[in-house]
């Protein structure tokens, strides 16, 4: 018998390796007998996985650039200039425009208060602080289970500080920076291969995961010595040791095989060069395409829930080649060019900024699963700290949900916020994602109530 | 460097003794009641230095860990409240079994372990045991537990009977050490008073961690643990011993290193960025270059010349190497291509540490300086200062007057000088920064910005300075300059800012470091042996820290002009 000549095979012979008798070691194709007859669960009869990610930029939109506002939620958004890179994508998204983001008399804390309070519905009260978790983290506490990774966090800019997950000010890991230890990370040899048959664990990893047991029994010995907050650290601990044990257990499990996942090829090392220029914005731009292929296709392989990108950060500490001023610095020192009305060189950034956008949205898209796209089954909110950086404006922040949450979000919506508080589209984003919660936010950003008109 | 090793030895035997009669003329130490006992996450150095330490320099060790949040000045107070996130044990972990695979790999096994096992192919309980006990001492920087000891061993025993690998039993069960908080955090343990009174005090074990992360940056080695094992530590004499041992160590330097790096935020460099269009002297090693001669520059002085710390504002001796020979615009003769020691002409323009590129680079723009985050800098790290954030309603229409571009950074500044809710804080910032301008955003000398002359004449504090070199004097002499370093050398090495209930104490410290000339070491030696260095008190009552809280507010890069 011959491995190159294809037959009709069952999904019972796929699933038991058959093929030939013992192990199969030939590459499988994608074959839609690991979906079931309606395309939109797995074999097994479990439905596809929603996953929901965040996407990051900085410095927000030129007023009047970007999107035309309306009075009205409806279908329909009329993107612009600055957004004009999105227009492609205009019923794979929904746009929240006129939100406000009051303070309750904290100081607007400038590039910070901004994306603090959108992402956890609470106002800090000083620079630096986080007051309460991010929406994201609200969500992998609902679906984050089952995944070899709680979640996975990748910046864009070179600096694994700019991190916009967290469950607290000192709660917040670092951003993968580097696409080859990204890369390395997730698809290295803990990485099991949904699609191959000579599925075989690691025997020694039953052994680890009971060698960590017995040292985490251990170590609950003395939590009593210890005060409060360090107790709390250490049941933080616990928890992240949980989460490895989970990535263990999950290594001895095989994979149900997935259509979707195709490994990517693993990127090249990044040059000295490359490393120096990490924020000038061709690299950034590139560094975010390579590094969103990979965190696109871990998600596909159903390796994480949960997955965050930041393509600049809050103070945009990215720049052009040759020109003295960052974009930050331009936002506020650049002249408005009298014959547009607007500052050209931010307008440069804030237009790069939506095309980076609208690259993560292709990638997404052009990743099949079930009779649809890897982006149909994930809700991301993308967002950034300031509506007009140039003043520092924190109403009017623009929020994109991208996505169509595996059909629990209606895409294509203009949505006209009245100046109502911001956190009501975290918490549509939170609902859709199914977050058994009834409100959200603390003071004037809380609010119980969700935006019908995109949820479905 | 170590060219007058035997004169410090001296001083310091001479300061040893000064103290000692200090203490018996009554110059006594205020009583302070302590601050209840916690834990700090090890930074990257510190789990490095330890990893090397007790297994060798050889042992790799590719890790990045979770970020810590600057407080109050210092990742170090900042890593008394830094959890370990699952991405961050999950990093942790794979570290670990790393540095366990490579300690039992052939070569390494025979040395590190000092026992062989009877057999190769299956447990030795007894060779595993030794093992543990030695090197968990040294991981956890106390002894053991016979519970402890016992997991190890039967994780060890369990993998090498199912593998039939004594080697892999090891590997396993030492990766479980290297995850353990015991290992991770640096923890304050305590034990009931010796006295009649109630109350606690640090075990010996947690004073000898203390003292050998604040003079080391590392873990406690076999002489100081014997110490506390042999409960020398908590005689006066003993520590005194053992702080002069320790201060004697070339090991210092590392310690000392550590601090400033943490006090003058020179994790920074990790991220600096410069247009090498503009910049084409500019590149990652001329940066790196940047911070060793800045480090190197700070142990020359304060180590080996035991010289008053504030002339590191002024001292014109300092270190190059070939990359930095082209920023300095110097010839450097060494054809190794390494360091040599350079003191510039006193009629220079650079004059201490200020006026090397480390510190001109990192608080610039990439493609241009910065008065502003050089006078924050200077505030806020060297002076122990607070400067408000920036209030979020500028409008910033006021500077964008296409009819008159400001062509230096004094014009484009004193624009903010004219809007009352910008002027607050430039005023704070600018007239220090300004005296900088003379040397651009990687710190190249030079007289003119867009074909204008500069001028660097400014004030701090209403003392006025005409250039750089004066503005050096200025830092030099401003009491704020030994005060703060003395406070943030207290906080680096308890993990805390001080509290109230020290502010007695801080200033007998103070006093102790004038008293001394101002020697850095003479400061730690004042620090290790005090006994509020090692107070603790049962945390019924929280006390609160005087100093201003200011949670990770460097870590924002850019921000104002």
């Amino acid at each position: 018998m011959s491995f190159f000549i294809p037959r009709k095979t069952t999904r019972r012979e796929v699933l038991r390796g058959l093929m030939g008798g013992g192990v199969v070691t030939v590459a499988l194709p994608f074959l839609d007998c690991f979906l079931n007859s309606n395309g939109n669960a797995l074999a097994s009869g479990a439905p596809l996985p929603v996953r929901f990610g965040t996407w990051y930029w900085g410095m927000g939109h030129t007023p009047k650039k970007a999107v035309v506002e309306k009075t009205q939620t409806g279908p329909g958004i009329e993107f612009l200039d600055e957004t004009a890179a999105l227009i492609p994508h205009r019923e794979k998204l929904s746009y929240f425009g006129n939100f406000n983001m009051p303070l309750d008399g904290n100081s607007n804390y400038t590039h910070f208060s901004g994306w603090v309070a959108n992402r956890t519905g609470s106002a800090p009260e000083s620079q630096g602080s986080i007051p309460a978790t991010t929406l994201d983290l609200l969500v992998a506490d609902t679906i984050g289970k089952g995944s070899r990774f709680q979640k996975l966090d990748v910046t864009a800019v070179g600096i694994a500080r700019e991190n916009y997950s967290a469950r607290g000010t000192y709660n917040r890991g670092a951003a993968e920076t580097d696409p080859v230890a990204l890369f390395n990370r997730i698809y290295g040899p803990a990485f099991a291969d949904p699609n191959k048959a000579d599925f075989k664990p690691d025997p020694s990893i039953i052994l680890r995961k009971s060698v960590l047991s017995s040292f985490t029994e251990q170590t609950r010995d003395f939590v009593s010595t210890l005060g409060a907050a360090d107790k709390r650290r250490l049941d933080e601990y616990f928890t992240s040791i949980r989460e490895v044990e989970n990535q263990l257990a999950i290594q001895l499990r095989k994979p149900e095989p997935n259509e979707a996942c195709v490994i990517p090829p693993k990127p090249a090392e990044l040059s000295p060069d490359q490393v120096a220029s990490a924020r000038e914005m061709d690299s950034v731009i590139e560094t975010h395409k390579i590094m969103s292929k990979i965190l696109a296709m871990a998600v596909a392989c159903n390796q994480t829930k949960i997955f965050n990108m930041v393509f600049t950060d809050n103070f945009a500490n990215v720049r052009r080649t040759g020109e003295t001023y960052t974009h930050h610095l331009l936002t506020h020192e650049e002249i408005l060019d009298p014959d547009v009305g607007y500052q050209p060189l931010s307008f440069w950034f804030n237009q790069r900024s939506m095309e980076g956008m609208a690259t993560y949205i292709e990638i997404l898209s052009s990743i099949g699963e079930g009779d649809g796209t890897l982006l149909d089954n994930c809700l991301i909110f993308a967002s950034s700290e300031t509506n007009y950086a140039r003043l520092h404006t924190i109403d009017g922040v623009p929020v994109y949900l991208i996505g169509g949450a595996g059909g629990r979000f209606k895409t294509g919506t203009y949505v006209a916020g009245g100046g109502d508080p911001i956190t009501r589209v975290g918490l549509t984003a939170m609902k859709a994602m199914g977050v058994p919660i009834s409100k959200w936010g603390s003071k004037s950003l809380e609010t119980s109530k969700p935006i019908s008109e995109v949820l479905i | 460097m170590g060219s007058n090793a035997s004169l410090c030895s001296v001083k310091k035997v001479v300061a040893a003794t000064c103290m000692l009669l200090l203490t018996a003329c009554g110059e006594s130490e205020p009583q302070t009641v302590g601050t209840p006992p916690d834990m700090r996450r090890l930074t990257t150095e510190q789990y490095y230095n330890i990893i090397h330490d007790i297994f060798g320099s050889h042992i790799q060790v590719a890790g990045r860990f979770d970020p810590l949040v600057r407080t109050q000045g210092l990742f170090a107070v900042g890593a008394r409240s830094a959890p370990i996130t699952p991405a961050g044990f999950e990093e942790y972990y794979n570290v670990a079994r790393a540095v366990a695979r490579q300690v039992v790999t052939k070569g390494n096994r025979e040395v590190l372990l000092r026992c062989a096992p009877v057999v190769m192919d299956g447990a030795d309980e007894t060779c595993a045991r030794q093992f543990f006990t030695e090197v968990g001492r040294f991981l956890y920087r106390r002894a053991l537990t016979s519970s402890e000891i016992d997991t190890a061993v039967l994780a060890a025993n369990e993998v090498a009977v199912t593998m039939k690998d004594f080697y892999k039993g090891i590997e396993f069960s030492l990766t479980g050490l290297l995850v353990s908080p015991s290992f991770l955090f640096i923890i304050d343990s305590t034990e009931p008073l010796a006295s009649e009174e109630a109350g606690a005090q640090l075990t010996a074990y947690a004073k000898a961690s203390r003292l050998s992360f604040l003079l080391w940056n590392t873990s406690p080695d076999d002489m100081l643990l014997i110490a506390a094992e042999t409960g020398e530590l908590n005689t006066n004499e003993g520590l005194q011993l053992q702080v002069e041992r320790m201060i004697a160590s070339p090991l210092l330097e590392r310690g000392i290193s550590a601090f400033f790096q943490d006090f003058l935020d020179l994790d920074k460099f990790e991220t600096l960025e410069k247009d090498t269009i503009i910049y084409p002297a500019y590149s990652i090693a001329t940066a790196e270059s940047a911070k060793e001669q800045l480090l190197r520059t700070i142990i020359y002085h304060v180590v080996e010349q035991d010289s008053p710390y504030p002339e590191l504002f002024t001292t014109r001796k300092t270190f190059i190497d070939h990359s930095l020979g082209r920023i300095y615009k110097l010839p450097v003769n060494r054809p190794d291509g390494g360091w040599q020691f350079y003191e510039f002409p006193e009629n220079d323009p650079r004059t201490g540490i200020l006026t090397q590129m480390a510190f001109l680079s990192l608080y610039s723009h990439p493609g241009r300086s910065s008065a502003t985050l050089r006078g924050k800098a200077v505030r806020e790290l060297v002076l122990c200062q607070k400067v408000p954030e920036p209030p979020g309603d500028v409008d910033f229409s006021l500077f964008n007057d296409p009819d008159a571009p400001n062509r230096t950074a004094r014009d484009r500044l004193s624009a903010h000088s004219t809007v009352p809710s910008c002027a607050g804080c430039h005023k704070l910032t600018d007239p220090i920064g300004l005296g900088f301008e003379e040397f651009d955003g990687i710190g190249q000398f030079r007289t003119s910005e867009r074909d204008v002359d500069i001028d660097p004449a400014g004030e701090l504090d209403g003392v006025a300075y005409e250039d750089a070199k004066a503005l050096a004097q200025t830092i030099r002499d401003h009491p704020a300059a030994p005060a703060c370093v003395a406070n943030q050398l207290y906080a680096y090495g308890t993990g805390r800012g001080a509290t109230y209930d020290e502010r007695e104490f801080m200033v007998y410290l103070q006093k102790q470091f004038a008293d001394s000339g101002y020697s850095l070491v003479d400061l730690l030696r004042d620090i290790t042996t005090s006994s509020a260095f090692y107070a603790v008190r049962l945390p019924q009552e929280e006390s609160s820290e005087f100093s201003s809280a200011s949670v990770g507010s460097s870590s924002n890069q850019e921000r104002g002009s």
